[in-house]
């Protein structure tokens, strides 16, 4: 298919609402030498690009804009490499529509 | 505050179809109820595409057709097969849709669920928002008692907590009632919100009067991974999004943005969306293991429903209606054990299972128990190949262009042989057709 894909997602997330908890990001990547295959499929997979792949080869998370559906944590929090909570109470994504 | 120090007869952690269902229907029968929701209000969590069964807000709601946020009722379904340039597709549209009370309508779930919310509060429920519930309380024996927000204040108690809390379902999990999904049985959906005047989407989907119009597709809008496209009308807005399984997204590493923003670009798409405006982008798992991946429904001092419960139809995209109606028995169940005065023991609480295999919701899973394994493992082929199959035999039969008929029978078939070799057709059929059984 021909087609001219935005690899962007900012211009997407930037219509949500969120209320960050500044300072307490709800999901932390466990310092590793190496991305394991699904750790560094997350720097596609995750849909808000969470995800980003350092100069060093290490992934990287930046959690402000993630929609809390839960991808990376059932593809990575079983091995350990993420830890994964619950934004506290009213912070997070706040879905307008849904 | 006050009331935490009061023991409640029932906890419902989650505001969603299936945590309002069990909240409403228990307070309805008297019983003390306390819900929490991490979001801001109810609704500011979830995601749906969505359409509402009615039946089973029926059985909950009798009148809600009075007041509830409803956007269109449905009265025509595309069933679309795509490849890169075209549909085929199976419509049904009937006038029989147009009804006194109509059977199936498209929803806003943060609208939607905000009403159903006010329902629950309105029946006696005490619904605290803005609460993350962080650990499940139990006692000596290890029956849950109660639980832990992220608030002050200590635990809080309950005879029973309902876990409503979701497809992700962290509390459960962690506590250890029950796995945490496995990729290949969960869907990763994307989809957009796109605003359009309400006369604009009644003429391009030739609508009238609430009416309302839903396409679902499947085929090369999916990159070979097992998945579904949808396209659902509301009243003056257009939900866009494509859904596909984790396990196929994290071995072929697409972005599910770039899918999306493929499928908006489909020449059968582009110009059902043309001049709209994206007002919001949302990201959700529905599980889709069926019936093989229901976990523990029930134990000492709790019970799991819905999507938590992985109680969702993915052949007929049915996940809402399973989930409200999972919530009612759950509720009922515990109503029936409280009447007479019964401990919300795991002997006790087998009722809600009991209740619920005599349901739909069991005996549809079960039907299709087989399915997801079928299309897990084959898609590929039936989300790829045979599209492009379909697509191309579609266009061999319409294309005039002085090839004598009986060539281009033989060449359709020629290419599907080629394709799938005359085994691989029959063995897809065959077992295609036993996981529909």
């Amino acid at each position: 298919m021909t087609v001219a894909v935005t690899l962007r997602v900012e211009e997407k997330l930037y219509q949500n609402r969120y209320l960050v908890d500044s300072g307490r990001p709800h999901i932390k990547v466990r310092p590793h030498a190496r991305p394991s295959a699904n750790l560094l499929g997350l720097t596609r997979v995750c849909p808000a690009q969470c995800y980003e792949l350092n100069d060093q080869g290490q992934v990287e998370i930046t959690a402000d804009g993630c929609m809390e559906c839960g991808t990376c944590r059932v593809l990575c929090e079983a091995s350990g490499e993420i830890e994964w909570n619950y934004p506290r109470g009213g912070f997070g994504i706040l879905f307008k529509f849904g | 505050m006050d009331m935490i120090a009061e023991k409640f007869d029932a906890i419902v952690i989650g505001a969603g179809m299936s945590g309002n269902a069990a909240a409403y229907t228990m307070a309805s029968h008297g019983l003390k109820v306390l819900q929490f929701e991490r979001g801001e209000y109810p609704g500011s969590k979830n995601v749906q595409g969505a359409i509402m069964y009615a039946n089973m807000l029926e059985k909950i709601i009798p009148d809600f057709r009075d007041d509830a946020p409803l956007e269109r009722h449905l009265v025509e379904q595309r069933l679309w097969v795509m490849d890169d340039t075209s549909h085929t597709g199976m419509h049904y549209r009937s006038e029989d849709f147009n009804e006194a009370k109509p059977n199936r309508y498209t929803i806003i779930r943060a609208q939607f669920d905000k009403w159903f919310s006010r329902k629950v509060r309105a029946a006696g429920a005490t619904v605290l928002c803005e609460t993350t519930v962080t650990e499940l309380v139990r006692d000596a024996k290890d029956k849950v008692v109660g639980v832990r927000t992220d608030r002050a204040g200590g635990a809080i108690f309950a005879d029973v907590v309902i876990l409503a809390e979701g497809v992700s379902g962290l509390l459960g999990t962690r506590a250890g009632l029950r796995e945490m999904p496995k990729p290949q049985s969960v869907a990763l959906a994307v989809k957009e919100m796109h605003f359009l005047p309400e006369d604009v989407i009644e003429q391009r989907f030739g609508l009238k009067g609430g009416e309302g119009c839903v396409i679902e597709a499947v085929g090369t809008i999916s990159r070979g991974m097992a998945g579904l496209g949808f396209l659902y009308t509301n009243k003056e807005s257009i939900s866009l999004g494509i859904g596909c399984l984790v396990s196929d997204f994290g071995a072929t590493m697409q972005s599910p943005y770039a899918l999306l923003d493929a499928l908006k670009d489909h020449p059968s798409i582009r110009p059902l969306i043309a001049g709209s405006e994206v007002k919001e982008y949302a990201a959700h798992l529905i599980p889709e293991g069926g019936y093989k991946a229901i976990p523990q429904l029930f134990g000492d001092g709790w019970v799991v429903v819905g999507d938590a419960a992985q109680l969702n139809n993915a052949v007929h995209r049915e996940g809402s209606n399973l989930a409200m109606t999972s919530g009612r028995i759950a509720a009922e169940a515990i109503v029936q054990v409280k009447r007479r005065n019964g401990p919300m023991t795991k002997q006790n609480l087998v009722l809600y299972k009991t209740m619920l295999n005599k349901s739909f919701v069991v005996k549809d899973l079960k039907k299709y128990k087989d399915m997801p394994a079928l299309l897990h493992t084959n898609s590929r082929n039936f989300f790829t190949t045979y599209p492009q199959l379909m697509s191309q035999a579609a266009q061999n039969f319409m294309r005039v262009d002085g090839t004598p008929k009986i060539e281009k029978e033989k060449a359709t078939a020629a290419a599907m042989i080629k394709a799938r070799s005359r085994w691989g057709l029959v063995s897809d059929a065959v077992r295609l057709a036993l996981a529909w059984r």
